[in-house]
């Protein structure tokens, strides 16, 4: 329970369904002043407050259970590790990968409960297949569809089949107080939402190169390629326009020779991406290339591709070119359905072209 | 509900809980000149009398104050800035390493803003300051000491302090001792003045009585700034309009766990020692804490080595019994305990902890209930504890 509304109203549905609840909020920063304040975040006391309100109001018993170190090493550490490597992480679908849906499943399978509730916007019906939201602009699989069939079976998302404004207004109905609140949005641990100076505190500044793509020139400089992600335009801070006056991106980060490499729109267009081992979600992959939709980053159009995968790694073909792929993302797999397009798999981008 | 947490707070006694009501129904400030008023007032006076006579000091010893967390403020922060007034060489506080957070913080604050210098005193593998070590302590200081403070009895581990030898040895040389007796009323036989104390902090919730009211027993000629600076309803050196009703309940406590205090050591210490025997057959490898005689006769303290404290309270708390960790929190996350640490132990050790406490509505049925509820639970605790330990 992160003292937001969805987690709230996610535990409040688990009890009316008849199970046996307890809740829990993560304690995730080291020191909680430290993280964000205000009402937007996951860690600040303010936060545990409502959290501990909410289980008030539902009924429940409520516990702070302390994840800090857990989540710095496998989270915070890996983000910034990720950004230093020239990729573009999602530390939400790690957190899930590594926290929520293991070191928090894991002890409380141990502690004899079943399950881990969340208030994620997603579905796991009776099929138990982990499908999208019906609410598309809320919709989160993306950030799940790194759990295994056997981390998704001890997994309930009870929110699934309502929208963000069906769970508030059922939030006010309950009395919870969280209703009205906020959405969270930035990175929980990057307490001002600058991630830019948040990895400059901890990467340091590496003045570098920007340099074109075609010409090799050199266009400008930067304070750390750390700071830059696949497919952004802004903040490049060339000063003077392209020859053709056309917008320039960043094509690709070189951490070896600190170098941001820019060019035009269209050099940003890939059609092939090729990924790390993929993760399954409904057990053994496929044993032939597979027709199906991918998204390529949170909150992504789906774009029809061919998957094709072994277990040490995965390529798409695209149907249609794409821009903008940032190597650190993940790949999402799903088979379009009427009832809840259903996640196949995820697997981690490592390159496109 | 079986609740082994009366260490946090024990339910009122109905004695103390109709001295409560009887005096919220009358209006009156004590400090107001009317009829009113003098009613108000003879139910505090009257009070701090019962009060005074219960704890071996005089009426004019007692400040009512807010609580126990107030009272060591009061104490620590008043003498310290009272006796370094007088003598600017007076500016060392020491403190046992293993007093409450309400007397750590204090000293620690003195330390930092106020210019104190501090020692802290070790304590034995029990939980005991040795008087020796005092005694060296003001060998190599004795002159630098503005106060000495140690606790009565730990509020975490149980143990009793040699309180009067430690106090007879700060009299040697005229430094004032300063107690927190908020554990220790009610358990066992405490008299301010027979313990040559100056400074003696009290609660009302820990013995029977309310919340939010306690009293610093404070020795005539003992000099302490205040705090709270406004009306000086207490001798100066303590401001705020008294809480009648609270502190005619309060003394109606203290005056009744005084005298069922005998009968109540001995009644809750065999409970107790059920307890403990319960727990050491249903987990044969738990480590009892603190001192194995000189401990509060309601205090059981356990290390249950691989659990983690904290799932051990869920899982009991799931079939109705309450108790506690037995360390600070901090926004719910269980720290290791200063207490274990500063008696040797591992800091997973000290994670490992709970402290049942058992008090005067305690029964044989809820020490029954524990020994039967803690082998599953343990043996989860140790599985979630194996699963941490792997990551």
């Amino acid at each position: 329970m992160s003292g937001g509304v969805d987690s709230a109203v996610a535990a409040a549905r688990a009890v009316d369904a008849g199970f046996d609840v307890t809740g829990v909020h993560l304690a995730l920063a080291r020191n909680p002043q430290t993280y964000r304040s205000g009402a937007r975040g996951c860690c600040t006391l303010e936060d545990a407050r409502d959290a501990r309100r909410a289980a008030d109001v539902i009924g429940i018993p409520f516990y702070v259970w302390d994840m800090a170190d857990e989540f710095h090493a496998s989270v915070v550490d890996d983000f910034v590790a990720e950004y230093a490597a020239g990729r573009t992480p999602n530390p939400c679908l790690r957190c899930n990968e590594k926290i929520k849906f293991a070191a928090v499943l894991d002890r409380a399978l141990a502690l004899g409960f079943d399950a881990v509730v969340t208030g994620h916007h997603a579905r796991r019906g009776d099929d138990g297949r982990l499908r999208r939201s019906v609410d598309l602009g809320k919709d989160q699989s993306y950030v799940l569809a790194v759990l295994s069939r056997e981390r998704l079976a001890h997994a309930v998302f009870p929110l699934g089949d309502t929208t963000k404004a069906g769970v508030r207004a059922e939030a006010a109905r309950r009395g919870l107080a969280v209703a009205d609140k906020p959405d969270s949005h930035d990175i929980c641990f990057v307490a001002d939402g600058d991630t830019r100076a948040f990895l400059a505190g901890r990467l340091g500044t590496a003045p570098g190169d920007i340099v074109d793509a075609t010409t090799g020139e050199v266009l400008g400089a930067h304070e750390g390629a750390f700071a830059y992600t696949v497919g952004q335009r802004k903040g490049l801070g060339l000063g003077r326009p392209a020859p053709d006056g056309r917008p320039r991106y960043v094509l690709s980060i070189t951490p070896v020779t600190n170098t941001v490499t820019v060019g035009p729109a269209e050099a940003l267009e890939v059609s092939i991406v090729e990924c790390g081992a993929p993760v399954w979600t409904a057990g053994p992959g496929p044993e032939a290339p597979v027709e199906c939709e991918v998204q390529l980053r949170a909150h992504g159009e789906p774009v029809p591709a061919i998957v094709d995968a072994d277990p040490d790694g995965l390529v798409a073909t695209l149907r249609r070119p794409v821009r903008g792929i940032a190597p650190g993302q993940a790949l999402v797999a799903y088979r379009p359905d009427p009832a809840g397009d259903i996640v196949l798999g995820s697997a981690t981008i490592r390159a496109a072209r | 509900m079986v609740y082994l947490d009366h260490a946090a707070t024990t339910p009122m006694r109905p004695e103390a809980l109709e001295a409560y009501v009887t005096a919220a129904r009358d209006t009156g400030n004590a400090s107001s000149l009317h009829a009113p008023g003098r009613r108000a007032r003879r139910v505090v006076e009257e009070a701090r009398e019962r009060l005074a006579a219960a704890l071996g000091a005089r009426p004019s010893e007692v400040i009512f104050t807010g609580g126990g967390t107030e009272s060591d403020n009061l104490a620590v922060k008043g003498i310290y800035w009272s006796r370094r007034e007088a003598d600017p060489a007076r500016r060392r506080v020491v403190a046992s390493a293993v007093e409450h957070h309400a007397v750590v913080d204090s000293v620690e604050w003195l330390g930092r803003e106020g210019g104190a210098d501090v020692s802290w005193l070790p304590v034995d593998d029990a939980g005991r300051v040795r008087p020796d070590t005092l005694q060296r302590e003001i060998a190599a200081h004795g002159d630098e000491i503005a106060l000495i403070t140690a606790m009565w009895a730990n509020n975490e581990v149980g143990t009793v302090q040699p309180i009067a030898e430690l106090a007879a040895l700060a009299a040697e040389h005229r430094i004032p001792f300063h107690t927190d007796a908020v554990q220790a009323i009610g358990q066992v036989p405490v008299d301010f003045a027979a313990a040559g104390l100056a400074a003696l902090t009290t609660t009302g919730h820990k013995l029977g009585g309310p919340m939010g009211v306690g009293a610093l027993l404070l020795g005539r000629d003992v000099g302490c700034t205040p705090l709270l600076h406004g009306g000086g309803q207490e001798r100066d050196v303590r401001s705020g309009t008294l809480d009648v009703a609270g502190i005619a309940s309060f003394a109606a406590a203290v005056e009744i766990a005084v005298k069922a205090q005998a009968e109540l050591a001995a009644r809750v210490g065999a409970l107790r020692d059920d307890l403990v025997a319960g727990v050491r057959a249903a987990v044969p490898d738990a480590v009892l804490n603190g001192h194995p005689t000189e401990r509060l006769p309601g205090n059981a303290h356990f290390s249950f080595p691989g659990c983690e404290g904290d799932a051990l309270l869920l899982l009991l708390d799931a079939q109705d019994i309450a108790c506690s960790t037995g360390s600070a929190c901090s926004a719910g996350i269980a720290q290791p305990s200063h207490v274990l640490v500063a008696m040797g132990a591992d800091e997973a050790l000290a994670r490992s902890t709970l402290r049942f406490s058992l008090g005067h509505t305690s029964t044989s049925d809820d020490v029954a209930a524990l020994a039967a509820a803690l082998p599953a639970a343990v043996e989860r605790a140790r599985r979630a504890g194996a699963v941490r330990a792997n990551l």
